[in-house]
């Protein structure tokens, strides 16, 4: 495809730009692999926060990143913008279409390319299911660290995008630990490589920049990823407590014992009955908190560590332990934790999954706070979360079919995020800012901290195509850029465009 | 060469921080002699130095403690030395939330020493005695427990820089989970300064270690050393460390770290003793050399890196080139010393590349002296970059007059 149009009396319409890319998708890819049938495309219209649809202008499954890169080429050229697509399980927003956009879904992109045990690598494309990336080295004694509780379906390139992490990310760390090199596609359409197969690539650390970014800075084509040695020995224990403030100090106490357990999860009593209801894990009876505590590594070392958790589990008032004998007990456990967010609609129609963080310290009196923003509303918070790193799923419960209950929820959610900032802490420690936390940005950041952030837009995107209006409030002018063209309205610009 | 000011210039930077002097002999930045050189008392002093720099067109390079100023190529020009060393307060340890906050001024063993109390870590060896912050975040700077814990990259959770234009930028914050923004952290670390002057930066802790046993092994050929590595790396002992010492003909050795609970140390010890053989030796106290990098004044050092199945043939290709190596063998990161002979370290800068880079690494020539940095020039110093157009967009976007450390890093940026 040709050069991005330079002459301003050549901006071209969104509609004929977008029959322009189309028309290129069409001779680069086999006909299903191109969507543009309004049925079909309505599929695409959300990820996994349904509230925002928008149904996008075209829908392309490339195979690989030359495809990606020639789509992306006819984008640029035609100043259309796009967004890329792994399984749309993202739960802020991130995948949300543009009706005159292309939406770019990696999901033909699924080989394995690679599993090198003796490097302790894989190299995946996009598409790829986070959990089968570990299936593929199980096999050799290894596994792929970042475990998101959507590891059946979501994809390496959603991961990468978000910088996914998991129950186990409190010791093992997150996406961006874990990724050592990508094949990626500029927003100009160039394939690069960032990164080395070996730690430490000289010069910037674009791949850092990358990850996280969540889809506005180009489209990962590829990625190298680190392997991690499946530990000797694995305790995972539930510890039923009466209160979360038991809860809290339990793990408040193992933290400052010096253990850093591979996971601490912590449920509250709603949260613990919804998953009962769902999928009778059989949690203590009774409890108004439940701990799951999982230990890994060498064998004397987690005995040693166990029988520490144990004491101050027992020390703060835990009632009941259960420690799992087998894999499948550990799996029951995990099942509970695990299927809490869809296990909530069990007890509610409708409810809003939260995701904030706050400093692990500020527990107490955040969960109490809660407590009380739940009490003096009437609307009722499950509380699910990675109790080790004050990572909070607030699940905020409602029915849709009550008027006025969807605005008394969203207020409540708001509210548990304003308590996260005014405890130091973030808007979102997993799930993205995407469209849904865009507008909290400037109460974690300044003018000054966004602005700077955007230079890395200005410099990877500066016609602000690839995945535009998600993370930031408001887009960065990026200086003189040749044929930008802004917000215009299609038909306003009709009378100056050419036919191309 | 020095740098000389115009009186204007010089009084602006003057007006904007007290404690301003004239670059001396101590002063300089890899052979190049600095205008000036303002010693800031504040953030707010940082950023007013920077817009003064801008306003007058001055080129700057930030100044930790001098340990690694002279790393990468030498700067094109150096009017204003930026030495952040009066900002050295740790400035809040949070140890139930395992977080430090710290000025870039302040020294790693003064860190290690604050978090200590409260029974924590920051896991970042001091490979260079009284390296700061702020120059560790700058060259990401790492020893052997890099293998288990990562490096400064990793642990970085909140980063405040001054920007070329003096606007004081932060990214990150106090929680170790957070997905809020772009990462800028990232970008810094391993900057070389040529991106922004950093001036705080908030790390997570880890839990300080009850004991620590070290298991060495002697080798003496590369496959031998490999081997062993990747008995260690390979087994489910959790080492903290793996290092290879390979600076002296015939004699080297795998050296492993064992970090944890107290009565566990000996058993996890044993294991380690059994799986490198009856030859290998524990000891509670470190090893010689122990995170210390395998150089001496005045020669030139190279890190090299490689994934685990290249180690052997990047061990047996330095010992050929006379090069001296110690380094994380674990995680394919390695250091290497060798002589001021130019035409040496040239061919041996080249035989070290080919080899690191078919096995998916790359060589960088961290220092030496000005003759063999000049001859080998940005591309033989930092390598082929891949990537470097989109790195030089970012470098235009932080600094468009490229007044930030210039020509110090990749491509002459
Ligand atoms: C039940 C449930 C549980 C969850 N649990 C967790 C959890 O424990 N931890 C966690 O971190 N998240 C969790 N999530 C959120 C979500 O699964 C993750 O954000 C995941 O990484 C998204 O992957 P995806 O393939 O579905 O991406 P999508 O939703 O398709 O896309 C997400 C973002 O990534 C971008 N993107 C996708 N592919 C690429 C690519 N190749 N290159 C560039 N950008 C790309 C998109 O543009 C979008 O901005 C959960 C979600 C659900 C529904």
């Amino acid at each position: 495809m040709g050069e991005p149009a330079r002459d301003p009396a050549r901006v071209p319409r969104p509609a004929e730009g977008l029959a322009a890319v189309a028309h290129r998708a069409q001779e680069l890819l086999p006909p299903e692999s191109v969507i543009a049938d309004h049925t079909r495309l309505r599929t695409y219209e959300c990820d996994g926060l349904a509230h925002y649809r928008v149904t996008p202008g075209l829908v392309v499954l490339p195979d690989d990143a030359h495809q990606v890169a020639e789509i992306v080429r006819a984008c640029a050229a035609h100043q259309i913008p796009y967004v890329a697509r792994g399984s749309g399980t993202g739960l802020s927003g991130g995948a949300l279409p543009h009706a005159d956009g292309v939406l770019i879904v990696t999901s033909r992109m699924r080989t394995i390319r690679e599993v090198r045990r003796a490097d302790q690598r894989a190299v995946v494309e996009p598409g790829v299911v986070n959990l089968d990336v570990t299936k593929a080295a199980t096999p050799d004694g290894y596994y792929y660290a970042p475990d998101p509780s959507s590891q059946l379906i979501c994809s390496i390139g959603g991961n990468l995008a978000e910088n996914a992490g998991g129950a186990h990310c409190l010791k093992y760390g997150f996406t961006t630990n874990h990724v050592l090199a990508a094949e990626f596609v500029t927003p100009q359409g160039e394939v690069v490589e960032l990164g080395t197969d070996a730690p430490d690539a000289p010069g910037y650390d674009l791949l850092g920049a990358v990850i996280g970014s969540e889809g506005t800075l180009g489209i990962v084509t590829s990625a190298t990823v680190r392997l991690t040695r499946l530990p000797e020995e694995v305790r995972t224990v539930l510890v039923g407590f009466e209160s979360t403030d038991q809860a809290g100090a339990a793990t408040s106490a193992i933290i400052a014992a010096g253990i850093v357990p591979a996971a601490i999860e912590m449920m509250d009593a709603l949260a613990i009955a919804a998953a009962e209801e769902a999928v009778h894990c059989n949690y203590p009876e009774g409890a108004g908190a439940v701990l799951v505590i999982e230990l890994d590594g060498a064998a004397i070392e987690v005995e040693q560590e166990y029988a520490e958790v144990e004491r101050l589990c027992r020390e703060n008032g835990s009632f009941e332990q259960r420690l799992a004998t087998d894999p499948v007990e550990r799996a029951l456990i995990w099942k509970g934790r695990k299927s809490a967010f869809a296990a909530v609609g069990r007890i509610s129609p409708d409810y809003i999954v939260q995701d904030g963080v706050i400093p692990r310290t500020a527990l107490p009196e955040v969960l109490r706070e809660m407590t009380r923003l739940s009490e003096e509303s009437g609307v009722r918070v499950a509380n699910v979360f990675h109790a080790g790193d004050g990572n909070l799923h607030p699940l905020v419960l409602f029915d849709d079919s009550v008027e006025g209950a969807g605005e008394a929820a969203e207020k409540v959610s708001g509210a548990i995020l304003d308590l996260c900032i005014e405890h130091g802490g973030s808007i979102t420690g997993e799930h993205g800012v995407g469209v849904d936390k865009s507008k909290y940005m400037t109460r974690m950041y300044d003018d000054d901290d966004l602005d700077t952030m955007q230079m890395v837009r200005c410099a990877f995107d500066p016609a602000n195509i690839s995945n535009p209006g998600k993370v930031f409030p408001t887009p960065r002018l990026c200086g003189e850029v040749p044929g930008r063209h802004k917000d215009t309205h299609p038909l306003q610009e009709a009378g100056l465009a050419e036919v191309f | 060469m020095r740098s000389t000011l115009e009186r204007t210039a010089r009084d602006a930077v003057s007006a904007a921080c007290e404690d301003v002097v004239p670059g001396g002999e101590d002063d300089l930045v890899d052979g190049v002699a600095p205008g000036l050189v303002a010693r800031p008392a504040s953030t707010e002093q940082v950023s007013a130095l920077l817009r003064t720099a801008a306003e007058h067109g001055l080129t700057v390079t930030p100044r930790g403690r001098a340990t690694k100023l002279s790393w990468g190529l030498r700067p094109r020009s150096v009017d204003l030395v930026v030495d952040v060393s009066a900002m050295d307060r740790v400035l809040d340890h949070q140890a139930g939330d395992l977080i430090v906050e710290t000025q870039a001024g302040a020294r790693l063993s003064d860190v290690q020493r604050v978090v200590a109390e409260g029974r924590q870590r920051l896991a970042v060896d001091e490979t260079m005695i009284g390296a700061t912050i702020g120059g560790t975040v700058a060259t990401n700077a790492s020893g052997p427990r890099r293998l288990a814990a990562g490096t400064a990259r990793d642990l970085l959770i909140g980063i405040t820089v001054v920007r070329a234009d003096g606007v004081v930028a932060k990214a990150g914050g106090r929680v170790v989970k957070n997905v809020a923004g772009y990462d800028l952290g990232k970008l810094v670390v391993g900057s070389f300064g040529t991106l922004g002057v950093v001036v705080e930066a908030i790390f997570r802790l880890h839990p300080l270690a009850e004991v620590q046993r070290w298991v060495s092994m002697p080798v003496s050929t590369a496959a031998e050393a490999a081997e062993a590595v990747h008995a260690v790396v390979h087994s489910q002992a959790v080492p903290a460390a793996v290092e290879v010492e390979w600076s002296a003909p015939g004699d080297g050795a795998v050296q492993v770290l064992l970090e944890g609970r107290a009565d566990a140390g000996d058993g996890r010890a044993a294991t380690v003793a059994e799986l490198l053989g009856a030859a290998s030796v524990t000891s509670e106290e470190a090893p010689t050399g122990w995170a210390a990098y395998p150089w001496e004044q005045g020669e030139t050092a190279l890190k090299l890196t490689c994934v685990l199945s290249g180690l052997s043939d990047v061990l047996e290709v330095a010992r050929d080139a006379e090069v001296r190596v110690r380094g994380s063998g674990g995680a394919g990161v390695l250091y290497g010393a060798l002589g001021s002979d130019a035409v040496t370290t040239t061919a041996a800068v080249t035989r070290l590349r080919e080899v690191c880079g078919r096995h998916g690494g790359t060589v960088v020539v961290l220092d030496g002296p000005a003759e063999v940095k000049r001859d080998l020039g940005p591309e033989g110093v930092w390598g082929p970059v891949p990537a470097l157009d989109l790195m030089r967009r970012v470098k235009d976007q932080f600094d468009p007059d490229h007044r930030l450390s210039p020509g110090r890093f990749v491509g002459g940026m």
